[in-house]
């Protein structure tokens, strides 16, 4: 149970590592400390084998994406049309959900680990080029995966024959500009094709069919990848040897907010719960200045909110899901008891209404329309109808059943995962998750700072001449 | 200050290179005009169009997509606090305060002698280390409002001028791909057929 330094954020422990194995090295970004560690043995690995055979491997190790969704990489790369080439990699490292600090780190600390899982992908599902795209705000990831790329280019690793074998390949460094919306993979493609980062609708623009420049395009996240020279090296009963057989491997998890110890953590994926992470002695050793824990986001702003009642959850997607939420992109947010539970849930809507890229009505208009109802709200002069045109705004980005957390104290059962919406991405819905979270499980703190409606004066109206 | 220099053009070329269709280029020669002069000129707009091929209003357009592309002149130093819900579950407001009080400026604002501009920026991807803050997208984190005024008064002073560079310059390394090593970028049009390790896979692996 170490942190270091260079390192800010992660603490190390006594688990089994697969993609921050390194991170315990001040050079753990360095060619020289990558090759003394086993670097790169995946990628001559898998050349030693047929492009299918490799793709299998993955397929079996379940690999599941670590951006959000949670599909399963060798399923996702098995999904592009039959002899249609090129095919592109786009490599998402736009981390940027609220809560989420993870891809930045591996970035910043093992860039060569991302570079060969790249390879490795490339290698697998038969892509000609790959697009590194790096959030734009993230000055020392772009230095330290440039550095990474200049050097493996120069030792053979990256380019024309690599190991002198048939694949050539080129990664290109690409920088982003800042806009949350651009990690959503179909606005990353038009991002990358120089446009504004607008989502496209899904179908048909399901990337693995029609991608960048229109050809099929597989779209994985930095950690996903980062996981790829492990099981390259070795092999698929390694890697769901750690784990749960739906949920195998490790996961990093930051956890951030009114904890003792805040930090990114390499999980075992599937067994971990969420009160190991928040009160164990390795994790987070409990809430800060011994406040009671009053609810927690386990899987980044997106993410329905969770109440002590759900502290027993293992990390493990379909359990999070039945209970009513979802784990995202492995970001824990805690609110102990002193939490202005309105004012939190403010700051996410906030988020969300400002980064909605104005396609689709239902987000630009209601996300705005969330906010500005929610700030009267907090600042104490909304009314109790208010509470209710939330409902009502929120209700037209996902109309039906909203997923929340059962609640003992409340009588409350869970609403599994997923909502419906009627916007093109999750963007709209995100800024209506931490409203109907904090109304749902915490309604008296919002009847608190609101004055009853004024019922208005009702002139009665009588039909002309209708008296006698 | 305004076309992209000599030197600038060629890395710009270099980059455009890079990619199967070059208004891919866009974003990242932005970059490098917002590198050279601070902001994002007209004249540098217009310079980039005509590199990449299309019209100075699709420059724009993409341009003004995104927040970090600033096209008025901004700071020397562009300091950007998280508001997002971990920095502000942890005492983001107080250093906003603290920087507006030190700077003399609101939120938003550049002050007179054009060395700062403050903004309120949403998550920085660094939500364990809060409450942060970035200057010219480089971190402080875990940051208190006296360390906030500190920071500020080492700007001015110019203490920390080798390792935040003046507004607009990202990565300081630049990826090269070396003519010899490079694959190189083709339009997608130009290819019909799987790449050469997989056909060559029939006959077992790619080594
Ligand atoms: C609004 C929005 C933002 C997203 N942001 C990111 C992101 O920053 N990084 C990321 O990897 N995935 C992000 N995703 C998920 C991506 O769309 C995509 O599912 C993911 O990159 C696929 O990689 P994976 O299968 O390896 O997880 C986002 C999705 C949405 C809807
Ligand atoms: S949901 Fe919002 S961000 Fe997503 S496409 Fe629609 S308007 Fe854009
Ligand atoms: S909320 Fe401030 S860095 Fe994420």
């Amino acid at each position: 149970m170490t942190s270091f330094p260079w390192a800010p954020g992660f603490i190390d422990g006594d688990r089994p590592k697969i993609v921050t194995s390194r991170f315990r090295y001040e050079d753990s970004h360095t060619l020289e400390r990558y090759l003394a560690t086993g670097g790169y043995e995946g990628l001559r690995s898998a050349l030693a084998r047929s492009p299918h055979d490799m793709h299998e491997e993955v397929r079996s190790s379940t690999l599941l994406g670590r951006g959000g969704a949670g599909f399963p990489a060798g399923v996702k790369w098995g999904l592009t049309p039959d002899g249609v080439f090129p095919r592109y990699l786009v490599v998402n490292g736009d981390e940027s959900e609220p809560g989420t600090y993870k891809d930045r780190l591996l970035m910043e600390r093992d860039p060569h680990q991302l570079i060969e899982g790249c390879l490795i992908a490339c290698y697998a599902a038969g892509l000609s080029r790959c697009f590194l795209y790096i959030r734009g705000e993230m000055a020392l990831a772009q230095e330290r995966v440039a550095q990474a790329l200049n050097d493996a280019y120069e030792a053979g690793f990256i380019g024309k024959n690599i190991l002198g074998s048939s694949f050539s390949i080129d990664i290109v460094l690409h920088w982003g500009a800042g806009a949350y919306v651009v990690g959503e993979e179909t606005a990353l493609i038009e991002s990358l094709e120089g446009n504004r980062g607008m989502p496209r609708l899904k179908p048909p623009y399901f990337p693995a069919a029609i991608g960048l420049y229109g050809q099929p395009t597989i779209v994985n996240n930095v950690e996903t990848l980062s996981n790829l020279p492990f099981i390259a090296t070795n092999g698929a009963a390694e890697y769901t040897a750690i784990g749960t057989e739906s949920s195998p491997g490790t996961r990093m998890v930051a956890v951030s907010g009114h904890v003792r110890r805040p930090g990114v953590y390499e999980i075992i994926n599937g067994t971990t719960t969420f009160r190991d992470l928040l009160y164990g002695e390795e994790f987070c050793q409990g809430i800060r200045d011994d406040n009671d824990l009053k609810a927690f986001v386990p899987g980044g702003g997106s993410a329905p909110w969770f109440l002590p009642d759900q502290l027993d959850l293992p990390f493990e997607g379909r359990l999070v899901g039945a209970a009513g939420s979802m784990l995202g992109s492995g970001a824990i947010m805690v609110m102990d008891s002193t939490t202005d539970i309105p004012a939190a849930a403010l700051t996410l809507t906030k988020f969300y209404a400002h980064e909605s890229c104005g396609k689709c009505v239902p987000c630009r208009e209601g996300g705005t329309w969330l906010m500005r109802i929610l700030e009267r709200v907090v600042e104490g002069i909304g009314t109790t109808d208010d509470l209710d045109l939330l409902l009502e705004v929120g209700g037209s980005i996902c109309p039906g059943d909203m997923p929340h957390a059962a609640s003992a104290d409340l009588q409350l059962e869970a609403t599994p995962f997923p909502y419906k919406m009627t916007t093109i991405c999750f963007v709209g819905p995100s800024a209506y998750v931490p409203v109907h979270s904090a109304l749902t499980l915490f309604r008296s703190e919002f009847e608190a700072r609101v004055a009853p409606s004024r019922t208005r004066s009702r002139i009665p109206v009588t039909a002309v001449g209708a008296g006698s | 200050m305004a076309r992209l220099t000599d030197e600038n053009v060629t890395l710009a070329k270099e980059i455009i290179d890079r990619y199967p269709r070059a208004k891919s280029a866009l974003i990242p020669l932005l970059h490098i005009a917002q590198e050279q002069d601070g902001w994002v000129t007209d004249e540098a707009m217009r310079h980039i169009a005509e590199l990449i091929g299309v019209t100075p209003a699709e420059v724009l357009g993409t341009g003004t997509f995104y927040e970090m592309f600033k096209f008025e002149p901004v700071g020397k130093y562009l300091i950007n606090v998280c508001g997002t819900m971990s920095c502000a579950l942890l005492g983001a407001d107080d250093l906003m305060h603290a920087a507006e009080e030190e700077l003399g400026i609101h939120e938003g604002g550049t002050t007179d002698d054009g060395l700062f501009t403050l903004h309120r920026a949403e998550c920085q991807a660094a939500c364990t280390e809060a409450p942060c803050l970035q200057v010219n997208y480089r971190y402080r984190f875990r940051t208190t409002p006296v360390e906030v005024r500190q920071l500020i008064s080492d700007l001015r002073s110019g203490r920390l001028d080798d390792e935040i560079p003046p507004h607009g310059t990202l990565a300081r390394v630049r990826q090269h791909i070396p003519a010899d090593k490079g694959v190189g970028a083709v339009d997608p049009s130009q290819v019909t057929s799987p790449p050469e390790w997989i056909t060559a896979s029939a006959e077992g692996g790619a080594s």
